[in-house]
């Protein structure tokens, strides 16, 4: 092996550095925008909102571009050989991350096409709700670098996601009794419910590839 | 050169293929298991260092095992490294952990008892004591190691992926440190029992290189090595690594770091003078068994992290091969030279006489033995040392030790004679080895 082909490894190695960092970086840009678009909805509805428009449209572009790097990183760990002792959790990791986008993304869609009216009253919660679901994913984002980079610091990242998803547990418990509790006709109550557990879903989901990022940081760590 | 010696070095040749096929994997084994590293690359590599190593710093141990005892004749080294072959052959088929090194020695065991030769108790005392150094060295380095490898990754926080890229380097690396010190230390095992009698002459491009015929020995026996790492050890690659414990990359790299310099750190004539010039202790240079060296290594690193992960029962089967592999062998090369000599009638050791000279009884004496007692031993021949020992045993209370070294030096030198070649105070194979040490020292030198 000479040391072109040496420096080609070493460039190549950076190349899909920068694509797995591309990649969290979009799950955390689109966790942003999730939390800004359902405000967006929250605040001025969902018919005729541009705003809220133009968020779902850049999440589902993040979405597409997520799906590419996932891929290209995948095809990468596998036609190398990289990572051998750790590829088939690397390749888990991922597929769990970018469920998560594909989730903002459908929840973003859903919101469009059924337009679930939320009255005022459950503006306030409903907001917390969506900022706890999008600080456990940003906390997710940080607990999967470190276990790309600085191992021992994942743990603190991941106890973060635990609370984040906890605190939004009760939000949407709290929302769902308010929503039960209401005037409102039985078949606007069953349709906000759906919503809310759809936004407090995220965060059930980010809770389940914590645990499976911990399991792999065990491994990691070894 | 003659077709008998090609016939009578194929033994050695297959012992040296065994090796390849054995013991590569030690080297490699992790990093072709687990794909870090291609096959190909990983054959390439350890052939080309296994050679170098044994053609540039081969002699320190070969000097060891010629203490041992010195295979004075062609059917005699033959049926050695044959009996050492089968042994680790059948030991590998039985599904045991085997070390060449220990088959070796037990084959050489089996010719002294054949041919009534004292197996000198000092040397077998300095390899048995590496058989038991060697491993709880390469716990210590394993352990030492992969300490000092966690500290500095976590200091550094690399990216995985870089980890993962200079880990592939590093294990390339230090498999050839591994295939150099494997050539350095273990070609005596495949090529030292000829070495009294190598058919090899030595020659001399100019000042630039010189390549003496116990060389030229080691670089056949090399060969045969590389042989067997291309041809066998791919498969007993893919299943080395694991048995005793799973182990991530990095900690196959220190696997193989610890290995290798425990190898090299029995091997190299260089480092033993260093460190005695410098009035520091040293190690004998004698060949280990690169099998022993990284099961001691795995268990390092395992007990660090606890102990929980090693298979101990496998460590019971490992204990097992390292007594059975030596006496099997022992047994094997006696019950074979036994046929060899009386069914083939092939001459599997030279004779020699054996007499008490005067010297020698001043020297009894000296020992603190009454001469009296010694008397008729005067003018008394012996055909064998072991004779002249028995003899001794029973006219006195000297240790085996003592009665070792007069009976070395008993032997009857014959004239200028052709009995020359079996040289009484210290054996051929010592010397041979001597003189590749030399060899090796003045092509050092030429590469500076």
């Amino acid at each position: 092996m000479n040391a072109r082909s040496a420096l080609r490894i070493f460039s190549g190695t950076k190349t899909l550095e920068n694509q797995l960092d591309e990649f969290l970086d979009l799950l955390s840009e689109s966790s942003i925008l999730y939390r800004a678009g359902l405000t967006y909805y929250l605040d001025n509805g969902g018919s005729d909102n541009e705003a809220f428009r133009q968020k779902l449209k850049q999440v589902d572009q993040m979405e597409s571009r997520a799906d590419q790097l996932r891929r290209s990183i995948e095809l990468s760990l596998y036609e190398q050989s990289l990572i051998p002792d750790l590829r088939a959790d690397m390749l888990s990791m991922l597929e769990d991350l970018d469920f998560l986008i594909n989730v903002f993304e459908e929840n973003l869609y859903a919101y469009s096409v059924e337009n679930p009216a939320f009255p005022k009253t459950l503006h306030p919660l409903m907001k917390q709700l969506t900022e706890q679901v999008a600080l456990s994913v940003e906390s997710l984002v940080m607990a999967a670098r470190s276990f790309l980079r600085d191992v021992s610091a994942v743990r603190d990242h991941l106890h973060k996601v635990m609370l984040y998803e906890h605190e939004a547990d009760e939000l949407a418990l709290a929302l769902k009794t308010q929503i039960f509790a209401s005037d409102l006709k039985l078949e606007q109550k069953i349709h906000l419910r759906h919503f809310v557990d759809k936004v407090e879903g995220v965060s059930n989901e980010a809770e389940d590839v914590a645990d499976w990022l911990a399991i792999y940081t065990i491994k990691r760590a070894a | 050169m003659d077709l008998t010696i090609l016939i009578f070095l194929s033994s050695g040749l297959f012992l040296g293929w065994s090796l390849g096929a054995n013991d590569a994997a030690n080297i490699f084994g992790t990093a072709v298991g687990s794909r870090m590293v291609r096959f190909g690359t990983a054959a390439l590599i350890c052939s080309v260092f296994v050679v170098l190593g044994a053609t540039i710093s081969g002699a320190g141990a070969a000097h060891t095992l010629g203490e041992l005892g010195s295979v004075n004749a062609l059917a005699g080294s033959f049926m050695a490294a044959l009996a050492a072959a089968l042994t680790v052959f059948m030991m590998t088929k039985m599904g045991l952990p085997v070390s060449t090194s220990q088959a070796i020695v037990g084959a050489i065991i089996g010719w002294n008892l054949f041919s009534g030769h004292a197996t000198d108790l000092h040397a077998l005392t300095k390899i048995l004591g590496t058989w038991v150094g060697a491993p709880i060295l390469g716990a210590i380095f394993g352990a030492l190691l992969y300490l000092l490898t966690k500290r500095v990754l976590s200091l550094t926080k690399l990216h995985l992926l870089r980890l993962d890229s200079y880990t592939r380097w590093g294990l390339i690396l230090a498999g050839a440190f591994g295939a150099y010190a494997l050539g350095a230390n273990n070609i005596a095992n495949v090529m030292g029992v000829f070495v009294p009698s190598s058919p090899f002459t030595s020659f001399s491009v100019g000042d630039l290189f010189s390549m003496s015929s116990v060389q030229q020995l080691f670089l056949l026996g090399a060969v045969a090595i590389a042989v067997g790492v291309f041809t066998y050890s791919r498969r007993v690659m893919m299943t080395v690594g694991d048995g005793i414990m799973a182990l991530n990359p990095v900690a196959a790299w220190v696997v193989v770091v610890a290995q290798s310099l425990v190898l090299f750190l029995f091997a190299s004539v260089g480092l033993k003078a260093f460190l005695e010039g410098h009035g520091l202790p040293s190690l004998p240079l004698v060949p280990v068994s690169s099998s022993q060296a990284v099961v001691g290594a795995v268990i390092g690193i395992g007990l660090l992290q606890g102990g929980r992960a090693i298979r101990w029962s496998l460590l019971g089967r490992i204990s097992t091969g390292w007594v059975a592999t030596p006496v099997m062998a022992a047994g094997i090369c006696f019950i074979s030279l036994f046929f060899l000599q009386n069914v083939f009638d092939q001459k599997v050791y030279e004779t020699a006489e054996y007499q008490l000279s005067p010297l020698l009884f001043d020297r009894i004496a000296d020992e603190g033995v009454d001469p009296a007692r010694v008397a008729d031993l005067r003018g008394e021949t012996f055909d064998s040392e072991m004779a002249v020992m028995k003899a001794l045993a029973q006219k006195t209370d000297m240790s085996y030790q003592q009665r070792f070294e007069i009976a070395r030096l008993a032997k009857v030198q014959p004239p200028g004679g052709a009995g020359e070649r079996i040289s009484g105070a210290g054996s051929a194979m010592a010397a041979g080895a001597d003189r590749l040490a030399a060899n090796a020292s003045a092509v050092r030198a030429a590469a500076h």
